[in-house]
């Protein structure tokens, strides 16, 4: 990142995150930013609220406390949540295609439904976002037709084809077979060097320690430590983060590349 | 006279029948799905005591009899202060019966579609009723035909209940001709097969509406 980082104001800031479901807490005050450009890694044992961050972000799921200020916008209070959800793209687990669709048309209806563009229009930039993914020849397949690197690619075309000013991963590649996890992030690895915000929740370590600026470590609704890549492999300031680290390489391999 | 004078003499009348047991099908279908569209969105998105109250009108029309719902209606009601004839006695007690039955089928066409993509929707920015049209209910139509189908062919059966009432349906005009020339086992078959024609021919179509709606790789039979 550039030395002038502290005159810009972050893309992203979450301040003292808050949720719980019911009895238990989920989320217990959480903060961090994102700068424009900036690329950060979630990661930590399942439950802990990884995903309920993000799902915070662009309020899948309400927050009970915390601000959460997306470039001008306060997210948590603002009654045109709709119009955000359009500047954060949204890629998860489970892909979310439209089954009714064809490849093409699961990218272009968010631009005719919601943006209210000319269907020639989104065609055209639906063929750009597929082509930008690597995916031309089965535009005009069905999900089910799709194997799961692809579907994922579509899942992401369709949510870059909006044109959003954060990335927000979730598990992009924990429901795909290890052979079509590469073309996934291979995808997402371009999409960094283009320069777009993001922030990733995976297990995915070579990733992280290759496209990443900071990672950061949670668990049971806090963050525990937050560091560089570099710095979080070679040598994390607590314990916990390191059996964690070494669990994980134990899981899926050392943070190669 | 013989049977195929029997035949052709029986025809009109009994025609006349067909068209009020079409009449009768047509107008319980109608009342089904547009009272059980009504009910399937508020068991489906309505807060719990609207979701209470259709349970209730649900379980209560399912487990009544059809001739017992029929009788109440037609002998029942005027004793209110209500006096309606027995045909749209008939269409009531049957309508409320399939309004029952077509809820569940629209509520099991609408949850059809996964949470996966109804999140992926308003990632997108869709509110609810962009994506009720654009994401829920292209899909839910493709689910929602096959149980419709045969919700069909049983309101179509039972429009024969409406003999108890006196409605001059398909099964009564049967009855007068054999009353007079008295031979069941003719204008029986004849009905039956008239009803055979009616269920075979829509239900036929609304599987080939299935089949041409099909989305590609969805499903077991792959083409």
């Amino acid at each position: 990142m550039t030395d002038n980082r502290d005159e810009h104001k972050p893309l992203l800031e979450i301040k003292d995150l808050r949720k719980s479901f019911g009895d238990n807490l989920v989320l217990d005050g959480i903060s961090f930013s994102l700068n424009p450009g900036e690329k950060k890694v979630i990661i930590g044992p399942s439950g802990t609220g990884k995903s309920t961050v993000l799902n915070c972000i662009n309020r899948l799921i309400m927050p009970d406390g915390g601000e959460i200020w997306l470039d001008d916008t306060e997210v948590v209070g603002c009654d045109n949540i709709n119009e955000i959800r359009q500047q954060i793209g949204y890629v998860f687990q489970g892909f979310g295609l439209f089954h009714h669709l064809t490849a093409i048309k699961n990218v272009m209806i968010g631009l005719t439904k919601v943006k209210g563009m000319s269907r020639e229009e989104a065609e055209a930039k639906a063929t750009a976002e597929l082509e930008r993914v690597g995916l031309t020849d089965v535009s005009d397949s069905y999900p089910a037709q799709l194997s799961g690197g692809q579907k994922q690619r579509v899942a992401i075309a369709r949510a870059l084809a909006m044109e959003p000013m954060l990335m927000l991963f979730d598990e992009p590649t924990s429901a795909l077979d290890p052979e079509l996890i590469g073309e996934v992030l291979t995808v997402m690895k371009a999409l960094a060097r283009e320069g777009m915000t993001m922030l990733v929740v995976t297990h995915e370590m070579g990733f992280a320690r290759s496209v990443s600026d900071e990672i950061i470590f949670m668990e049971k609704g806090h963050i525990v430590e937050k560091a560089h890549p570099e710095k979080m492999f070679s040598g994390p300031e607590l314990q916990r983060t390191k059996d964690f680290l070494f669990k994980l390489d134990e899981l899926y391999g050392k943070g190669g590349d | 006279m013989d049977r195929l004078e029997l035949v052709q003499r029986s025809l009109p009348a009994l025609l006349e029948g067909t068209v009020v047991t079409i009449q009768l099908t047509v107008l319980i279908l109608l009342f089904g799905l547009a009272l059980g569209l009504i009910m399937a969105f508020g068991q489906t998105y309505g807060n719990r005591p609207i979701r209470f109250l259709v349970n209730i009108y649900e379980r209560v029309f399912r487990s009544i009899p059809e001739l017992v719902l029929l009788l109440l209606v037609f002998y029942g009601l005027p004793n209110l202060g209500f006096r309606i004839g027995a045909f749209n006695a008939a269409v009531l007690a049957l309508g409320l019966r399939a309004t029952a039955y077509m809820s569940q089928i629209y509520r099991g066409a609408f949850q059809s579609v996964g949470s996966d993509q109804l999140t992926a929707a308003r990632s997108l920015g869709m509110g609810r009723y962009r994506t009720f049209f654009y994401v829920i209910l292209p899909q839910a139509i493709r689910v929602f035909i096959p149980p419709f189908a045969n919700e069909y062919a049983i309101i179509l059966k039972d429009t024969s209940l409406a003999y108890a009432l006196g409605v001059t349906e398909l099964l009564r005009q049967g009855q007068y001709i054999i009353a007079v020339h008295y031979d069941p086992l003719t204008i029986f078959l004849i009905i039956a097969a008239i009803y055979f024609l009616l269920t075979f021919g829509i239900t036929r179509l609304l599987k080939l509406l299935e089949k041409r709606l099909k989305i590609p790789g969805l499903g077991a039979e792959m083409n």
